[in-house]
């Protein structure tokens, strides 16, 4: 590069520049767009967020038919059918990257993290009517009625079996996020050096011991990384999760009541929305799961090793 | 002399693919290991020497596919008994690896403690004293006493390397085998490490494998010769060195090939 | 020093550390039941999540294969309470929609990710530093992103100074989910071309845009390829982004500038809706859909594999 800048007898000299800043303008369009998303969002939220302060965040009134909108309700939902799907998709999904990654030998582990990726790429819409046509009359002839009886006492597992509801949601969420946690935590778990294995076995461990003692401290923060990543996906996941929540916009007691969420309440509603002040109340909610999303997805970056690639 | 390992007739290779069997890591190894003396195996890499270290406390299996046939005896027992698991002969047969590797999320105290912990040892003052027992073992306990809470890798590469031994000394071994422990040290800490295990012998059985001549011919009592996974020659250290039997041995040590 | 020699090798009673009496066989017994336990709850939970797989799979082709009909991809959907009927518009909707997110997405990506790789961090360390940090975090927040935000975006800049829903807004919100995918795996496949390849170019005395283009591009292209169409693969199955920027349509729609039906709005339209034929339908468009999917997915995720077994 050095002799072209001499000013030697180079034919393109003007072409490298041309080719960089054509590359660079590609470049800032991306950083661009994305500033210019949360920009636009932020724009066209500002009638609701005017209207309405921060009563939005814990008001629990959604009434288009007298404008008062408030998204509690939403922010709830989102939330526990999340917290469920974690607490049922976490456990299992560690328990199977420490099979594929320790247990299994590798041409059992590869083909096996391969399908399981697979179950990454299986479409929204498709867990949807999964949801809907399975999911839903399981939960409301065996799973509500077996959980009713036997941890009835808590509160959140009382009432009537709707089959729709909450924790549907949360149960069909936790399937769609298991690969996000298996695929990178067996990948964090795999990176981890086999003489560190090996230290720990020479001492007389166990293959749990070696997991519990080495292995897992050592992959800690990407683990936990998977789980944001995963958490990140719960949140704004919309499809599944508008097919089986029940469309409800009040705050259920029971799991097994109707709720809403976020994501669901926009793609319902949407198209509905008649007045600019309905509108630009779903954009304002819009714009709570963009920076929520920008936060939990930026937390599990810096926890994530780089180098690690998410499914 | 007591002999507290038992080599017998020892075979071992990598992977179920027909091509490994046929080329095994080890052929038909056999010799004996007398206590409290330090026995060297010595020859050119890839020659088996690991693999036979690793053989003896079942590392080997621990590479999916590998094989072993033939036996080894700790004190009488065979390791490759039926129903023997690899999990109790590990306890009593200690190993330090070519590199150290302490572990990064203990401290250093608990790098010492771990082993013990894991076989059920809880309480505080027992620990605690084997602790300081196998620091001072290693000569690290007057460096280190004063930061046992932080981690195991912030010593340097020989400290390291020390605390690695004392790890595999706190569980009472009665075997401890050395994979190459000096080869990624300095002269200096590599100096002090040799000096160690001069001190160890007096009271542990010592296997160490190492491809630095000059290292088994100092330290050693019996030095042992691999080449292409065939024990060429075993025998007491000072006749290796000096007049060894097989043409191929003396080749080696006297630098012709390797 | 040492343990206590005793009849069998694992009958070790017990051995002293200073005058502590380790009980070994007591402590090893629970030892050994957690590491069967945890190696048989890990078992089970691996079968589990595979059964998973299978039967998402085997039930959508089950209920889907009874439902599809040559009518599915050649006729317009019947009127309610007729019988048979096809979803030939939504396919030809998905299509259109994909071409507009392929045009917009490919190029941006791949020009974006030859930036970064090339033009960024390693070549020209200083100074550009903070400007590729900002690009790759936006792509990862780009990635991240709910589609269904992205669908208020389109929505926004589209829909409504254009006024109405249209194939154009559809898949400029498709659009804008394959832009991070690509960028990301021309980035990364960009980056595992050896640096002597591009100094070889050098040498010779080729400028840097024709080495990259000729040189660098091409051997990362089977990487590259394959993350092109795990975007598409990602995509094609999108529904949220599509509600308020395709919209929906009963019909063939006519240029880039009207509604446009596609294959998972039709999908979810049809499943969610009172009629058994319409929900015939959307497990028929699920089995296209998922099949679609997955073969994509499956496909170039092999080639990946390959690609790389020949380069390690």
């Amino acid at each position: 590069m050095k002799n072209y800048a001499r000013g030697g007898n180079v034919p393109y000299r003007w072409e490298d520049p041309l080719f960089k800043g054509v590359t660079f303008l590609f470049a800032l369009f991306i950083l661009l767009l994305t500033l210019f998303i949360a920009f636009s969002l932020l724009v066209h939220a500002t009638p609701a967020i005017k209207k309405f302060g921060f009563e939005f965040l814990w008001g629990t009134t959604w009434d288009p038919v007298s404008e008062q909108f408030s998204a509690l309700p939403f922010l709830y939902g989102t939330l526990i059918t999340a917290v469920i799907a974690l607490l049922t998709a976490v456990p299992i999904g560690l328990f199977v990257s420490i099979f594929l990654s320790e247990f299994s030998p590798r041409w059992l582990s590869d083909p096996i993290s391969y399908l399981i990726d697979l179950l990454a790429a299986i479409p929204s819409v498709i867990y949807g009517i999964i949801g809907l046509f399975v999911l839903v009359p399981l939960m409301r002839g065996n799973i509500e009625p077996a959980l009713s009886n036997s941890i009835g006492f808590l509160p959140v597992f009382q009432g009537p079996f709707y089959g729709v509801g909450i924790l549907t949601a949360g149960l069909l969420l936790s399937m769609m996020i298991l690969p996000f946690i298996i695929s990178i935590s067996r990948e964090v778990m795999l990176s981890v050096p086999q003489t560190q294995r090996e230290a720990i076995l020479s001492l007389g461990a166990t293959q749990w011991e070696m997991v519990y003692k080495v292995v897992m401290p050592l992959s800690r923060s990407g683990i936990i990384g998977s789980i944001f990543l995963a958490l990140a996906r719960a949140l704004g996941e919309t499809m599944a999760v508008t097919m089986v929540i029940g469309n409800n916009p009040d705050i259920p007691l029971s799991f097994f009541e109707p709720g809403h969420t976020m994501a669901a309440v926009i793609a319902n509603e949407f198209t509905e929305a008649a007045s600019e002040l309905y509108l630009s109340a779903l954009i304002e909610i819009g714009l709570i799961l963009f920076l929520v999303s920008f936060v939990v997805n930026g937390i599990a970056r810096i926890l994530i090793p780089g180098g690690v690639r998410a499914a | 002399m007591k002999s507290v390992l038992e080599v017998k007739n020892l075979s071992a290779s990598f992977g179920p693919h027909p091509q490994a069997a046929s080329h095994p890591v080890l052929k038909g190894i056999s010799l004996s290991v007398t206590a409290e003396q330090i026995t060297a195996i010595i020859g050119p890499s890839g020659c088996g020497k690991s693999t036979f270290l690793r053989c003896i406390n079942r590392m080997h299996e621990v590479v999916h596919g590998a094989t072993v046939d033939g036996d080894v005896l700790l004190n009488g027992k065979s390791v490759y008994g039926k129903g023997v698991d690899p999990v109790l002969i590990r306890r009593r047969v200690g190993m330090v690896f070519q590199k150290p590797t302490p572990f990064p999320t203990m401290s250093i105290y608990h790098n010492v403690a771990v082993g013990l912990r894991l076989n059920g040892l809880k309480k505080k003052a027992v620990l605690d004293e084997q602790v300081e027992v196998s620091l001072r073992k290693v000569v690290l306990w007057d460096e280190v006493k004063d930061r046992l809470s932080q981690p195991g890798t912030s010593l340097s590469g020989g400290q390291q390397q020390r605390l690695c031994v004392a790890r595999a000394l706190a569980v009472n071994p009665e075997v401890l085998l050395l994979d190459e422990p000096t080869s990624a040290l300095d002269p200096m800490s590599s100096g002090k490490i040799e000096e160690l295990l001069r001190e160890l012998k007096k009271s542990y059985t010592i296997v160490i494998v190492t491809h630095n001549m000059q290292q088994a011919a100092r330290l050693s009592d019996m030095t042992g010769f691999f080449l292409m996974g065939e024990l060429i020659e075993f025998d007491a250290t000072s006749k290796i060195f000096t007049t060894p039997t097989d043409a191929r041995t003396e080749d080696y040590i006297t630098g012709r090939f390797g | 020093m040492g343990g206590v020699i005793s009849k069998n090798i694992n009958d070790e009673q017990s051995y002293a550390i200073l005058g502590c009496i380790i009980k070994v066989n007591n402590n090893y017994l629970m030892r050994k039941i957690l590491n069967i336990s945890i190696f048989s709850i890990s078992t089970i939970c691996t079968i589990f999540t595979l059964s998973l797989l299978f039967f998402v799979f085997s039930y959508i082709l089950y209920q889907g294969i009874t439902a599809l009909s040559w009518d599915f991809f050649t006729k317009l959907p019947a009127p309610i309470g007729e019988g048979g009927g096809g979803m030939a518009h939504a396919i030809i909707g998905t299509m259109k929609l994909l071409f507009v997110a392929v045009l917009i997405g490919f190029p941006v990506g791949l020009m974006g990710g030859i930036y970064l790789s090339e033009f960024g961090g390693r070549l020209f360390p200083a100074g550009r530093g903070r400007f590729v940090y900002s690009v790759r975090y936006a792509a990862d927040l780009l990635n991240g992103i709910p589609s269904i935000v992205i669908g208020i975006f389109v929505y926004i800049v589209v829909v409504l100074p254009m006024k109405h829903f249209s194939t154009l807004a559809g898949g400029i919100a498709l659009g804008i989910i394959v832009i991070p995918i690509v960028l990301k795996g021309t980035e990364e496949f960009l980056r595992l071309v050896p640096s002597t390849l591009r100094e070889a170019g050098l040498a010779l005395g080729m400028a840097k845009w024709k080495v990259i283009l000729t040189i660098v591009v091409p051997t990362a292209f089977p990487g590259v390829a394959t993350s092109m169409m795990l975007g598409i693969a990602r995509v094609s199955g999108e529904t949220a982004p599509l509600l308020f920027t395709a919209f929906g349509n009963r019909y063939f729609s006519s240029g880039w500038l009207s509604p446009t039906a596609s294959l998972p709005a039709m999908i979810y339209t049809y499943s969610i809706s009172p009629y058994s034929n319409w929900k015939q339908q959307a497990w028929a468009g699920g089995t296209v859909l998922l099949v679609l999917v997955l073969l994509t997915n499956a496909l170039s995720r092999m080639l990946l594999r390959r690609k790389k077994l020949r380069t390690q």
